[in-house]
C-alpha cells in the first residue's frame, strides 16, 4: 500500500487524478446538502443523464467535452428549477421526462456516429485516471469557485433551504440564490461525470449528506462532515482501486455506502443508549 | 405616508376565491389584528401580501425596502430530518438584512442573545430544532421573525400551541415592539379577547373585507356583534 502511495506522487496522471478527485469530492458533498434537504436529490440524477448525452454529442462532434456540456446542463438546471417552482407540474415526472429523453438522444447519437467506444464508456463510469491537464485545470478552477460560493452563500442557502416561505416573505432574493445554486449544481455534476461517470454521480451527491445527517443535528456540522466523508471516501477509494485494480468510481461509491451503514449503526446505538438512560 | 398599501387584492386557489378584493393600508405604528372565521382567508391574505401566493388580481405596494419585513408562519412544513440548531434558525432572521455580506458579525450574536432573552428561550439556544416541542418551535419562529422585522412584523396565529403564560408575555413583547421600536404589527389571530385588548385596529374578513378600522369602532359595528355572539 505504501508503495502505491509513493507511486501516486511519482506519476503525473495519478497526481492529476488525486487532486481533481479531492476537489470534486468536496464540491459534490456541499451541493448534496442543499439538494437532499430541498427534496430534490433527483435533480442531480436528471442532470447527470443530460450531462452524459452532451458529453456523447461533443465526443461525436469532436469538441472539447466541457465546452458544450456546461452551458447545456446549466440551462437544464435552471429549467428544472423553474419546473420545481411551478406547482402545476409534477417536478419529479418532469425530471424523468427530460433526463430520459436526453439520455436516449445521447445513446442514439453515439450509436449512429462513433459506436460504444472508450469515450462513451468513460462518460458512463468515469475516467479519473485519464484526465489531462486541461481537465484538471477545469476541475480545480470550477471546484474552487464552487467552494467559495458555498462559503459566501452559506447563510443564505441555509435560510432558503430551511424555510423558503420565510425567505420569500422577508424579502431575501430567493430566486437569485436558487439560480446560483442551480448553476453550481450543473457545473459540479458535469465536472463530476469525468470522475465517477454519469451513473454514479448522483450517489456521490446523496450519500455523504445522508451519512452525516444520521449522526449530526446541526446544519453547519452536517455540511462539514459531508465534505469530510466525501473526501475520505475518495482518498481511500482511490488508493484501493489502484492496489486492487478495480474501477475508482464504483469503489468510492461502495465506500460511501459503507460509511453510511456505519453512521446509521452508530446513530442507532446512540439512540438506544439515550432511551436507556 | 402609508407603509404598505394593499389594493383590491384577489387570491384564488384554483377556481376557489379565498380573498376577494381586499383593500387597506398599513401605517407606521399600526397594530392590526386580522379576525375571521376558519377558512375566511386570513392566512391567505397574509400570504398574498407577502408574495407567497400569487394574487389573481390587484396588488400590494411596499413603500419601503422589501427586506425590512418579518414573518412568522402558521406552521412550516418542516422537512423531515433537516439538521438545524435553534441558534442557526434564529440567526437566519438576519439574512434578509445582510445583502451580499456573507458572514454574521458579533453584533448579530449580541442581538440574537437579546431576542432570546426577551422571549425567555435562552435555554433553547444550543438545542436542535427538531427535538423541540411544537410550542417551543413556535417561540423560535417568533424570535426569527422579530429579528427579521425592521418596520413591519407579520404573524400568523402566533399563539397557537404555546402555553397561556407565554401568550400573556407575548402580548407584552408585541406592545413593546410596537411602541418602543416603532414596528407595525399585523397579526392573524383566533384569540379575540386579547386581540381586542391589545390591537389598535381590527381587520375582519370573510373572503371580502367586512370591517377595517379602530377597535372602538369595531366593537360598535354589526360585524363584531354577530361575530362575538358566536364565540
Amino acid at each position: 500500500m505504501f508503495g502505491v502511495v509513493t507511486n501516486v506522487f511519482k506519476y503525473a496522471f495519478l497526481q492529476r487524478a488525486f487532486l481533481a478527485g479531492v476537489f470534486i469530492s468536496i464540491c459534490v458533498a456541499l451541493l448534496g446538502v442543499n439538494l437532499v434537504f430541498k427534496r430534490c436529490a433527483m435533480i442531480g440524477d436528471g442532470l447527470s443523464h443530460i450531462g452524459f448525452s452532451t458529453f456523447a454529442v461533443s465526443s461525436a462532434l469532436n469538441w472539447a467535452p466541457f465546452l458544450l456540456s456546461i452551458p447545456v446542463v446549466v440551462g437544464f438546471a435552471i429549467l428544472l428549477l423553474m419546473l420545481n417552482e411551478n406547482s402545476r407540474v409534477k417536478s419529479d415526472s418532469a425530471i424523468a421526462i427530460l433526463s430520459n429523453s436526453s439520455l436516449s438522444i445521447g445513446i442514439l447519437v453515439v450509436s449512429i456516429t462513433t459506436g460504444m467506444n472508450v469515450d462513451v464508456l468513460n462518460y458512463m463510469f468515469g475516467s479519473i485516471l485519464t484526465l489531462n491537464n486541461v481537465d484538471l485545470l477545469f476541475s480545480v478552477v470550477f471546484s474552487v469557485i464552487v467552494i467559495f460560493m458555498f462559503i459566501f452563500l452559506h447563510n443564505k442557502i441555509f435560510a432558503i433551504t430551511f424555510d423558503e416561505d420565510f425567505a420569500v416573505a422577508t424579502g431575501i432574493k430567493v430566486r437569485l440564490y436558487n439560480v446560483c445554486v442551480a448553476v453550481l449544481t450543473a457545473v459540479v455534476v458535469v465536472v463530476g461525470i469525468k470522475m465517477v461517470g454519469s451513473l454514479l454521480i448522483s450517489s456521490l451527491i446523496i450519500f455523504p449528506v445522508l451519512s452525516a445527517s444520521r449522526l449530526f443535528r446541526k446544519y453547519k456540522t452536517v455540511v462539514i462532515f459531508s465534505a469530510l466523508n466525501s473526501v475520505f471516501c475518495f482518498v481511500v477509494g482511490f488508493f484501493c482501486s489502484l492496489v486492487y485494480s478495480i474501477p475508482t468510481g464504483a469503489t468510492v461509491v461502495i465506500l460511501n455506502l459503507t460509511i453510511f451503514l456505519i453512521y446509521s449503526l452508530v446513530a442507532r446505538l446512540k439512540n438506544i443508549s439515550y432511551s436507556g438512560s | 405616508m402609508e407603509l404598505i398599501s394593499c389594493e383590491n387584492l384577489v387570491v384564488k386557489y384554483g377556481e376557489k376565491v379565498a380573498v376577494d378584493g381586499v383593500s387597506f393600508k398599513i401605517y407606521p405604528k399600526d397594530y392590526i389584528v386580522i379576525l375571521g372565521e376558519n377558512g375566511s382567508g386570513k392566512s391567505t391574505l397574509l400570504r398574498g401580501m407577502l408574495g407567497l401566493k400569487r394574487p389573481a388580481s390587484g396588488g400590494v405596494i411596499f413603500n419601503f425596502k422589501r427586506n425590512e419585513v418579518g414573518y412568522m408562519p402558521q406552521k412550516t412544513a418542516l422537512k423531515k430530518g433537516f439538521p438545524a440548531s435553534v441558534q442557526e434558525v434564529v440567526l437566519s432572521g438576519f439574512v434578509n438584512g445582510m445583502g451580499f455580506s456573507p458572514f454574521f458579525r458579533p453584533w448579530h450574536f449580541n442581538r440574537l442573545q437579546e431576542v432570546l432573552k426577551l422571549l425567555k428561550i435562552e435555554n433553547l439556544k444550543t438545542m436542535y430544532f427538531k427535538n423541540l416541542s411544537k410550542g417551543q418551535q413556535q417561540k423560535v419562529f417568533l424570535a426569527r421573525a422579530i429579528i427579521a422585522a425592521k418596520r413591519v412584523l407579520f404573524l400568523d396565529e402566533p399563539c397557537a400551541g404555546v402555553d397561556p403564560m407565554f401568550a400573556e408575555h407575548f402580548y407584552v413583547v408585541m406592545k413593546m415592539l410596537n411602541e418602543k421600536q416603532n414596528i407595525a404589527i399585523v397579526m392573524v389571530s383566533h384569540d379575540i379577547k386579547s386581540a381586542i385588548f391589545c390591537a389598535k385596529k381590527i381587520l375582519h374578513i370573510n373572503k371580502k373585507l367586512l370591517f377595517f378600522g379602530e377597535v372602538a369602532a369595531y366593537l360598535k359595528s354589526n360585524v363584531s356583534k354577530a361575530f362575538l355572539k358566536e364565540k
